[in-house]
């Protein structure tokens, strides 16, 4: 394949390379090449926050990041989150308020709040819901992931 | 043998809000989907679809695509193993387009290749020489004598005709209202993209992993289109990533296993959203003429009504849906005299099918519009209206069937209207107003307006139809001691099966350890995640079971001279004990040509009320809050439930203000999450929920269903406080912002009496 290009990046602290087109996208390094299938693909358009990641530290949308162009960059994905067997504030707020049931945006979600408590520990309501605006959920109605989001300000994550 | 010490209490039992067992895995992204699902050195799958709405396939030229590197397999019509075609209630869809196209988005070929690019590439190699038809995308003329046929030119391209009379249908009123209607075409959107992975076996069958509502239906489908007996394909769920009825047809299934079973490989399908758009049934769109009449002191006295639902190209769902909007066609209310008249027919749109309340969604839009419209007509306050109309336990719906068991409709109405109100809008600050982040306004041309709504809706499946679900339960004992391991194949499609098996076994058994295993077809069926269906069968036949193991238990610690009650089950364990049962409920009666019968097991009742504010100026909405009382008959896990219905209100909310398939000659102009609008955290606002546990006898510890209620009443409850903050007519959904602010409307532009056949329709000037 003569559109074929090598990629290195930092993917969760590890060096790894991957062969893509030119074209692809991030996800689909991450997903198809590097079998980390925790960052999801539901728009393919950068609509709906599925496979929101942090790129030296931003909160994007892998599947708008050129595969290319994550070259030499530190890409943290939900895997990343956990610490082994110790779920992730965030990851524990989700589980306990009921914020999840098909589990589909819920990766995103995970690091886009993530990405808010570090920013704003403790986002009013409003702040909240403008922040995660670029997340959609089809299941819950946003009620219990509002719930989350708050319970994890609360225990003082991101202070 | 030891009594046991006094029993650790159980944690995550009926009635309390557990969390979810699938929930940690699901965070941490470990949860594999459809679309997760590798295998070394498997193939990957691409489809081409039709171009026209309606069109002769003159000639197919593979052999570019064929030749291209890294392809594996080209198939069209011509390669098939069998004639056979699939549908979900009637087969009259072919696995790939054979000598005609009926719908753009239609199959015509499948690919499989190295790699998903390779794919793609070939597929558009693929030649493919049509020779377009006449086309039919206007519902109401696709009805007329000189419409193009798609089918059986006999039929005209009526799919499904249903026609309820009740009482006296020519009853005369003293106030009378009209209305005609429509629902536009709503796309179930489940974020989790239709994929599947298909492994071929070495007995010339085929296991597919597949993210679907009904693993055996599907089977039912696959198997004769491929040529095999339904033993040599195996079916197992794959994680699924949301479904609103999307997933209760058959998209890619048959397409992936013919991949696989042609290639000798494991090939994995896995559309991308325009593709979805196109792959999957979407909601009916609906065109309804409405008639309304009642006694000067508010009592209904006749409803007459002509309901047109557009089934597409293949019929799928069409029959229950053209039946449902009929039978709920006068909503829950004691209506003397009804002549109800529901047809569903084939266009060249694409194929429309289940999703969430189908049928009663679409007239609970109507018939709400009209108790409004009569509310005011008779100067009488529209919840009072509408309590004083409410169906009581035996009374009859328009079918003539009662509703026996629980029927809290007035309960759901006054607990509903008696939530809390939010405080009046005291900020002009544009974050808080319609238009958001948009800045669009600071508050002068706001208006706030309420609105009301109440729907109703069967439970499990109709019209005798053989519902059953199947369970096993096998309790063990291990190194930990006791643990209980519950086997069904009903999907876990977000909904929280898992948790209500989980619940009811722990429940019953007293032991605090339950697994339930992956749903597969070594299993008899569970039916679908369909019908807010699943609590009532599968956790009906998982409390059966668990009551036949309960009863070896009991011989078992009796012959110890001890009652259950008294022992650490796992003492009873030296050999595990397991009993399956299938699980029935009572039987309805066929459908007969008048449905004047006892076709439904169940209702279910919910009502909304609904407070917007709306910018006149731009025709924008911003929704403030949704007040809901459900009648859900018992709440096995309440915060679960709490996110049914407000998952439920969201996609009602979507249907009233945002979400529309635009079709243009038969094409989905909009096949993307940038131009098909979903609610999101800024859309959706607090809910305030009141559960009503009118336990129903028949139901698991009461339990009805929630699921699909939520999405019936929230839409015109929201269109109900749109028309009271604008007094504009708003009789389609979704509303858009012209039709707020230059009163824009969509008349179908056929004239039709309410209760006539449509077939009669005459164009209006």
């Amino acid at each position: 394949m003569v559109d074929r290009v090598r990629v290195k990046l930092q993917v969760n602290g590890g060096e790894r390379e991957a062969e893509v087109r030119e074209h692809e996208s991030l996800l689909t390094v991450l997903r198809e090449r590097l079998g980390l299938w925790g960052s999801k693909n539901a728009c393919d358009q950068g609509e709906c926050g599925s496979c929101s990641v942090l790129m030296d530290g931003q909160l994007v949308c892998a599947c708008l990041v050129l595969a290319g162009s994550a070259e030499g960059r530190d890409v943290r994905t939900v895997e990343d989150l956990a610490d082994g067997e110790h779920m992730h504030p965030v990851q524990r707020a989700f589980v306990e308020a009921g914020a999840v049931q098909c589990g589909f945006c819920t990766p995103g979600f995970i690091v886009a709040t993530a990405a808010l408590l570090r920013d704003n520990p403790e986002p009013t309501d409003p702040e909240i819901r403008e922040a995660l605006s670029g997340n959609i959920c089809r299941c819950t109605g946003y009620g219990k992931i509002l719930e989350a989001v708050r319970r994890s300000a609360t225990k003082g994550y991101g202070a | 043998m030891t009594l046991a010490p006094t029993k650790p209490r159980l944690r995550g039992v009926v009635g309390e809000s557990a969390p979810r067992v699938d929930a940690p895995p699901k965070v941490r992204g470990e949860f594999l989907y459809g679309s997760d699902l590798s295998r070394e050195g498997m193939l990957y799958g691409a489809t081409l679809r039709s171009p026209h709405a309606h069109a002769r396939i003159v000639a197919v030229d593979v052999s570019a695509a064929r030749g291209m590197p890294g392809v594996r397999a080209v198939i069209t019509s011509d390669d098939l193993p069998t004639r056979e075609k699939f549908g979900l209630m009637r087969s009259d869809q072919p696995v790939l387009a054979t000598g005609v196209v009926r719908y753009v988005g239609e199959a015509v070929a499948i690919v499989a290749a190295d790699d998903p690019e390779q794919a793609r590439l070939a597929t558009r190699a693929i030649q493919i020489q049509y020779e377009p038809l006449p086309s039919v995308t206007d519902v109401v003329g696709a009805l007329q004598p000189d419409a193009p046929t798609l089918h059986d030119p006999k039929d005209g391209n009526v799919i499904e005709d249903v026609r309820v009379v009740h009482g006296d249908p020519d009853a005369k009123a003293d106030v009378v209202v009209e209305g005609e209607y429509e629902v536009a075409m709503q796309d179930q959107a489940a974020l989790g993209p239709e994929a599947g992975l298909a492994i071929p076996g070495q007995d010339g069958g085929v296991t597919l992993y597949i993210a679907t509502q009904w693993l055996h239906e599907d089977l039912r489908q696959i198997a004769p289109c491929l040529g095999l007996p339904e033993e040599k394909v195996r079916l197992v769920l794959a994680g699924v990533g949301g479904a609103f009825g999307a997933r209760e047809d058959v998209t890619l299934q048959i397409h992936v296993c013919l991949l696989a079973l042609a290639t000798k490989r494991a090939v994995r399908m896995t559309y991308g959203r325009e593709e979805s758009f196109y792959g999957h049934v979407h909601r009916h769109p609906a065109r309804m003429w409405y008639q309304h009449g009642a006694t000067r002191n508010g009592e209904l006295v006749f409803v007459r009504a002509t309901i047109v639902l557009d089934g597409g190209a293949y019929a799928s769902s069409t029959f229950a849906v053209v039946a449902n909007a009929a039978c709920f066609g006068a909503g829950p209310y004691r209506v003397p005299n009804a002549l109800i008249h529901a047809v569903g027919a084939y266009t060249n749109n694409p194929p429309t099918g289940a999703m969430r309340g189908f049928g009663a969604v679409q007239s609970c839009f109507a018939y709400e519009a009209q108790m409004d419209k009569l509310a005011a007509a008779l100067g009488m306050d529209p919840i009072e209206l509408r309590a004083r109309n409410a169906l009581e336990n035996g009374d009859r719906i328009v079918t003539n069937q009662p509703v026996e068991g629980s029927a809290p409709v007035a309960e759901v109405i006054n607990r509903c209207a008696a939530l809390p109100l939010p405080p009046p809008r005291s900020s002009n600050d544009p974050l808080e107003l319609p238009g958001g982040t948009g800045n669009l306004t600071r508050g002068e041309g706001v208006r706030r307006g309420v609105g009301f709504a109440v729907g109703m809706k069967n439970v499990c499946y109709s019209h005798e139809f053989d519902d059953f679900s199947t369970a096993r339960v096998r309790v063990e004992r291990d190194g930990e001691g006791g643990v209980v391991r519950v086997h069904t194949a009903a999907s876990e499609v977000g909904q929280g099966i898992v948790l209500v098996c989980e619940q009811i076994a722990r429940t019953e058994l007293g032991v605090q350890r339950v697994i339930v295993e992956t749903p597969d077809t070594t299993i008899g069926s569970a039916g679908s995640s369909s019908a807010s269906r699943q609590t009532w069968m599968t956790g009906g036949a998982v409390l059966a079971a668990c009551r036949e193991v309960k009863v070896e238990l009991a011989n078992r610690a009796g012959q110890r001279g001890l009652r259950i009650d008294q022992v650490d089950i796992a003492q009873l364990l030296d050999t595990p004990v397991e009993r399956l049962v299938t699980h029935r409920h009572r039987p309805t009666e066929k459908r007969n040509d008048t449905t004047q019968n006892d076709g439904h097991v169940a209702f279910l009742f919910a009502a909304h009320r609904a407070v917007v504010d709306v910018d006149v100026d731009t025709g924008l909405v911003k929704v403030v809050q949704i007040a809901t009382a459900q009648d859900v008959g018992k709440a096995i896990n309440p915060l679960a439930v709490i996110g049914q219905l407000e998952g439920g209100i969201a996609q009602g909310l979507g249907l009233a203000v945002m979400e529309e398939v635009q079709l243009k000659d038969g094409a989905v102009r909009n096949a993307s999450f940038t131009d098909y609008l979903l609610p999101t955290m800024l859309d959706m606002p607090p809910v305030v929920c009141d559960l009503i546990e009118f336990p129903h006898p028949d139901g698991p510890y009461g339990a009805k269903g929630v699921g699909e209620p939520p999405t019936i009443s929230s839409t015109p409850a929201i269109v109900a406080a749109i028309r009271g903050a604008t007094g504009r007519a708003l009789e389609r959904v979704p509303v858009r912002p012209d039709d707020i602010v230059f009163g824009a409307s969509s008349r179908s532009g056929w004239h039709v009496v309410p209760g006539d056949d449509p077939r009669q329709a005459t164009r209006t000037a």
